[in-house]
C-alpha cells in the first residue's frame, strides 16, 4: 500500500497486516489478460483507445493491461496517468499532495479513455478522476477497469471490468501489490 | 502572544513570511514546493488550466506598495485553484481615512477569508499581521526584509533550466542592501548547497554581513566567467535616502550587465532579474532579450510556484485524521 494511501486509511498513518491472500500474482496475471480480452470484444478492437492509470495503485496495472492489450491486439495503446489530488472531495481535510505529474499522452476529444485503478471502494476517487479526465478534453467513453471491487460505493460509479468481487467489511483494508492481493486490517 | 507559523499539530505551513519558515530542514521544505509546482506546471500548460482544489477559498491581496508581477501572478494563481480572490487598494480604501492596520486586518478577516497576501514597505509588516489573524498570511514582500515566493520561483527556473541547484555558482549583483528578493535568495540558495557571491559597490551591501554564508566581490568581470547563474538586481531609487552611488551612469557603466559583459558569461550561464527591469541601467536592452535570459520563465514559473504555495497553506493538509483543526 503506497504511503499516500495508508495516511488516508483510518486509522490514519497505519500500517497494512495481511490476513488472507485472495489473490497471487498469477491470478491476476491472468484477470489482467481476461480484462483486456473483455476490453478488445466490447470496444471491437483498440482504436483511439488510451489507457489512464490512477495515482498511485493504478499506474503499474495500467502498464501491465496495456502490455496484454498489445499482445493480444499487436496495436500500440497510449497509456498514461492521473493524479486527482486537485480534485478530491476531501481536500483541506486531509493532507493530500500529488505522488507525481499528472501525464496525458494525447487529446482525450473522441477517444474512448480506460480508467485503471487497484482497488474500487467508496467511488470517490473516480469521481475525483472523471473531474479531471473532463479538463484534458471530451472524451468519447470512459470505461472503469479495477482489479478488486470491494463494495461499498458511496456514490452511483459501477466497474466495467472487474479482476475479482471480493465482499469485505468497511474497517477491513484491500492491499494489492506485484505480489498479489491481500486482505487484512490497518493497524496502528 | 507569539503565533507559531507552522500549526504545531501538524507541523505543516500555516503563513509563509520567510524562507526559513519552510521547516527546521529549508531544503527539504523548498523541494517539496518545488515537487509540487512540478503539477501545477503541468496544469498551467492544458487547454483548460484551471483544477477545483481551492474551491470555495478566499484570497485577498493587501499591496500597501505598488506591484506588476507579483499582483497579477499571484490572483492568477488564486484564480487556476478556483479560489474567489477579493483586490485591496490601499489608495482607494479607509486606510487613507485613518484607519489602522490592525482595524483594517480585523475587517478584512471578518468577511471570512483564508489567505492574505500582504506586501508592504516596512519590514515585518506580515509577521505583525499574521500575529492578528486566523487565516494564512503570506508575505509579498516586506521592505528590505524578504520576498519568499519570489526566492521560490527563482529556485524552480534555476532548477527548471540548469537541473539543480546545489553546487552552482551564483552571483548576485546590484543593490543587495534595499534588496528583500538578495535576502530570501541567498537565503533559499544557500540552503540548496549554492554558492554565492555578492557583487555590488561597498555602499549598496547590507551594514553587516555576518552570519550569510556569501563571498563578496566588488570586480564584475573577474566573477562573471566564475558563475552559472548571473542574477542582477534594480537599482531601488525609491528607498535611498542618501546619495550611496556618485551618478546613475558610473554605476551602470562598473556594474551594469552590458553586451561586452554577457560575453565573458560561460555559454551555459543563466541571466535572471526579478523585475521591474531598468533597461539600460542594471542591464542593457539587448541582453534582456538574449536567449539564456530566462527573465520570461520567472514570471511564467511564477504562477506555478504561487499555485504551490496556496495550495500547501490552504489545500493540503489542516487536519491530519479528520480530527477539528484548531
Amino acid at each position: 500500500m503506497a504511503e499516500r494511501e495508508r495516511r488516508l486509511t483510518p486509522p490514519y498513518g497505519g500500517v497494512f497486516v495481511a490476513r488472507t491472500r485472495v489473490m497471487t500474482a498469477d491470478d491476476m496475471k491472468r484477470a489482467t489478460k481476461r480484462m483486456a480480452h473483455e476490453i478488445i470484444e466490447r470496444n471491437q478492437g483498440l482504436d483511439d483507445l488510451v489507457v489512464i492509470g490512477l495515482q498511485t495503485g493504478g499506474v503499474p496495472l495500467a502498464s501491465r493491461l496495456c502490455d496484454a492489450l498489445e499482445l493480444i491486439d499487436g496495436t500500440e495503446v497510449p497509456v498514461g496517468c492521473v493524479d486527482v489530488a486537485f480534485y478530491r472531495d476531501d481536500i483541506g481535510l486531509r493532507p493530500v499532495l500529488p505522488e507525481t505529474v499528472t501525464d496525458i499522452p494525447c487529446d482525450l476529444d473522441g477517444r474512448t479513455v480506460i480508467l485503471v485503478d487497484d482497488v474500487l471502494f467508496t467511488g470517490r476517487t473516480i469521481r475525483a478522476a472523471l473531474d479531471a479526465l473532463s479538463d484534458y478534453g471530451r472524451a468519447r467513453a470512459v470505461q472503469l477497469a479495477v482489479m478488486v471491487d470491494r463494495g461499498h460505493r458511496e456514490l452511483p460509479i459501477r466497474p466495467d471490468y472487474v479482476g475479482k468481487n471480493l465482499p469485505t467489511r468497511r474497517d477491513e483494508a484491500v492491499d494489492v501489490t506485484a505480489d498479489g492481493v491481500d486482505l487484512g486490517e490497518m493497524v496502528k | 502572544m507569539n503565533r507559531p507559523v507552522t500549526n504545531p499539530r501538524h507541523g505543516r505551513l500555516r503563513s509563509l513570511l520567510s524562507i526559513s519558515d519552510l521547516g527546521p530542514d529549508v531544503a527539504t521544505g523548498i523541494s517539496e514546493v518545488m515537487t509540487l509546482t512540478d503539477s501545477f506546471v503541468e496544469v498551467s500548460e492544458r487547454t483548460i488550466p484551471k483544477v477545483p482544489a481551492l474551491r470555495g477559498r478566499t484570497v485577498v491581496s493587501l499591496f500597501f506598495e505598488d506591484s506588476t508581477r507579483t499582483r497579477l501572478s499571484f490572483e492568477t494563481a488564486a484564480k487556476r485553484l478556483s479560489a474567489d480572490t477579493m483586490n485591496f487598494s490601499v489608495s482607494t480604501s479607509s486606510v487613507k481615512k485613518g484607519e489602522s492596520l490592525r482595524d483594517t486586518i480585523e475587517t478584512i478577516e471578518a468577511m471570512g477569508v483564508d489567505a492574505i497576501v500582504v506586501r508592504h514597505a516596512s519590514a515585518g509588516v506580515p509577521r505583525q499581521i499574521a500575529q492578528w489573524a486566523t487565516s494564512a498570511i503570506i508575505n509579498a514582500g516586506d521592505g528590505w526584509h524578504e520576498h519568499p515566493t519570489q526566492a521560490l520561483l527563482d529556485c524552480y527556473t534555476i532548477r527548471q533550466r540548469l537541473g539543480d541547484i546545489t553546487g552552482k555558482r551564483i552571483a548576485i549583483v546590484g543593490d543587495i542592501r534595499h534588496s528583500r528578493v538578495a535576502r530570501s535568495n541567498v537565503a533559499a540558495f544557500t540552503a540548496l548547497g549554492a554558492d554565492v557571491t555578492l557583487v555590488a559597490p561597498p555602499t549598496l551591501l547590507p551594514p553587516s554581513l555576518e552570519g550569510w554564508p556569501v563571498k563578496v566581490s566588488t570586480d564584475i568581470d573577474a566573477v562573471l566567467p566564475t558563475v552559472d547563474v548571473c542574477y542582477m538586481l534594480r537599482m531601488q531609487r525609491e528607498r535611498m535616502t542618501e546619495a550611496l552611488i556618485p551618478t546613475i551612469r558610473e554605476y551602470s557603466a562598473r556594474y551594469g550587465l552590458n553586451e561586452r559583459r554577457a560575453e565573458l558569461l560561460p555559454d551555459h550561464a543563466l541571466i535572471m532579474h526579478p523585475g521591474p527591469m531598468n533597461r539600460g541601467v542594471e542591464i542593457d536592452a539587448a541582453v534582456a532579450d538574449l536567449p539564456n535570459t530566462v527573465i520570461v520563465d520567472q514570471v511564467r514559473n511564477g504562477v506555478a510556484v504561487r499555485m504551490a504555495v496556496l495550495f500547501l497553506l490552504l489545500g493540503s493538509g489542516t487536519t491530519w485524521g479528520g480530527e477539528a483543526d484548531v
